[in-house]
């Protein structure tokens, strides 16, 4: 079918197709008039019975942490999938291509901002269960400061920073680590995820049981998995550099 | 009220306005500026988590993977 | 006003869906299939919107303030980050396609080789 063809055809269906659509979007409630009661309740007992005042956190890590065990194996297979699939080119182990750095105010700002997005990342992460943040958001914020030193150095100084079997075995644990807090939890109260340990005062780190937990393991495991897809990522785009010898 | 027509209304612009870019690199840029516009109109709709999670998300990674693909496919195009 | 936001997101759907369908060039693909995903993300959140409704956070809130709803929040989170890492399992499989076949356009790629 030539182009031409499949564009006509696409928009006699994409006719019929946004009518349909805006035909069910008319059906909802309109926008501001919520009507159910799942939400309304959890907003009712959230904080007073986990003890957690970002409700969305707690919902995330113990309402509904086994939706969150399934987001987590996806990105867990998906890293796994791109090592797999750019596996199959060169390898450059200690090569040295040619993008270090040169200007020293460029290296010397981006070095001093690394340690403050590192710690940015990770307060973000810790206090994910008392104001917005939790562990997706700081784990994507730890793998940016990775990001930030091949930025402002080079490609060396990154792969000496965040060699891969370290990688591999921080985003295994952290996966693992999930699981096993949820078989703890059905060993001692008798549901899988359940929370076992003590909560403590709503809005102070010391708070949410288990929460805490099960927010550092996905902290890492996300951290982890994004360096290690950086990692091939930016192994593909040093080969586009002169003077990058292959390794046979 | 104000506030919540106008990052709607950019939102939609700014993605219609990615779908027509057509030459990569630039795509990429426009892409940038949609998801500040999403940022704002998460922020906008009372959702701070959603709203931080799009912002590391759009910032750090999506310019990351798309310009090192980018480059790796540009380079054996040229003419020998 | 009641339905201007559903309004967005179906256009962004359509327009995506166009974008998908007579694209060029996998990465302008990979992208316009990522603004599709941005309009379930906007579907989700005014679903889930009270009117005078504030975030669901209770830092010094007193507990019976209007909230959002949270759980519609708790999807659409989880599904920013790992929507990133698909984005980047298909910009891996483009960068395979062109090193068999040399291009990036999917109209020339139409033959099946061994």
């Amino acid at each position: 079918m030539s182009r031409r063809q499949r564009l006509t055809l696409f928009s006699v269906v994409a006719l019929g197709l946004s009518g349909f659509v805006l035909w069910a979007m008319t059906d909802l409630r309109s926008f501001g008039d919520y009507a159910g009661t799942y939400g309304v309740l959890l907003n009712k007992v959230g904080v007073s019975e986990r003890h957690a005042s970002n409700v969305v956190g707690a919902i995330v890590f113990d309402f509904r942490g086994f939706d969150t065990l399934g987001e987590e194996f996806i990105l867990f297979s998906s890293v796994m999938g791109v090592a797999f699939i750019l596996r199959s080119s060169l390898k450059i182990k200690d090569q040295r291509p040619l993008d270090a750095v040169s200007n020293d105010a460029t290296r010397t700002v981006g070095g001093l901002m690394v340690p403050i997005v590192l710690i940015m990342g990770l307060w973000l992460a810790a206090y994910g269960y008392v104001t917005p943040g939790g562990g997706f958001q700081g784990g994507v914020a730890i793998a940016s400061a990775a990001v930030l030193v091949w930025t402002a150095t080079s490609y060396r100084a990154f792969a000496r920073l965040t060699p891969a079997p370290t990688l591999d075995a921080i985003e295994g644990a952290g996966a693992a680590a999930y699981v096993v807090v949820g078989l703890v939890g059905l060993g001692l109260d008798g549901a899988f995820l359940a929370n076992f340990l003590p909560l403590g005062t709503a809005g102070t780190l010391a708070s949410a049981g288990s929460i805490g937990l099960l927010n550092w393991a996905s902290a890492f495991e996300v951290a982890a998995a994004n360096i290690l897809l950086y990692r091939e990522f930016f192994q593909e785009y040093v080969q586009t550099f002169p003077g990058v010898r292959e390794e046979r | 009220m104000i506030l919540q027509l106008i990052s709607f209304t950019a939102v939609m612009v700014l993605g219609v306005l990615v779908v027509l870019s057509f030459d990569p690199l630039r795509q990429v840029m426009v892409n940038g500026v949609f998801g500040l516009s999403l940022v704002v109109l998460f922020v906008v709709l009372q959702a701070p988590d959603v709203g931080l999670s799009e912002l590391v998300v759009g910032t750090v990674a999506f310019p990351l993977v798309l310009l090192a693909t980018i480059a790796r496919t540009k380079e054996t195009q040229r003419p020998k | 006003m009641a339905y201007y936001p559903f309004v967005v997101a179906a256009v962004l759907f359509i327009v995506g869906l166009y974008g998908v369908v007579s694209s060029r060039n996998y990465i302008h693909l990979a992208v316009c299939l990522t603004v599709m995903q941005s309009s379930t993300y906007l579907t989700l959140l005014a679903i889930g919107y009270v009117h005078g409704g504030t975030a669901p956070i209770y830092v010094g809130f007193p507990k019976h303030t209007r909230a959002v709803d949270p759980v519609v929040q708790a999807l659409t989170l989880t599904d920013v980050v790992v929507s990133v890492v698909v984005l980047a399992l298909i910009l891996a499989l483009t960068i395979q396609a062109h090193k068999r076949a040399g291009t990036v356009d999917p109209d020339k790629m139409t033959e099946m080789h061994g």
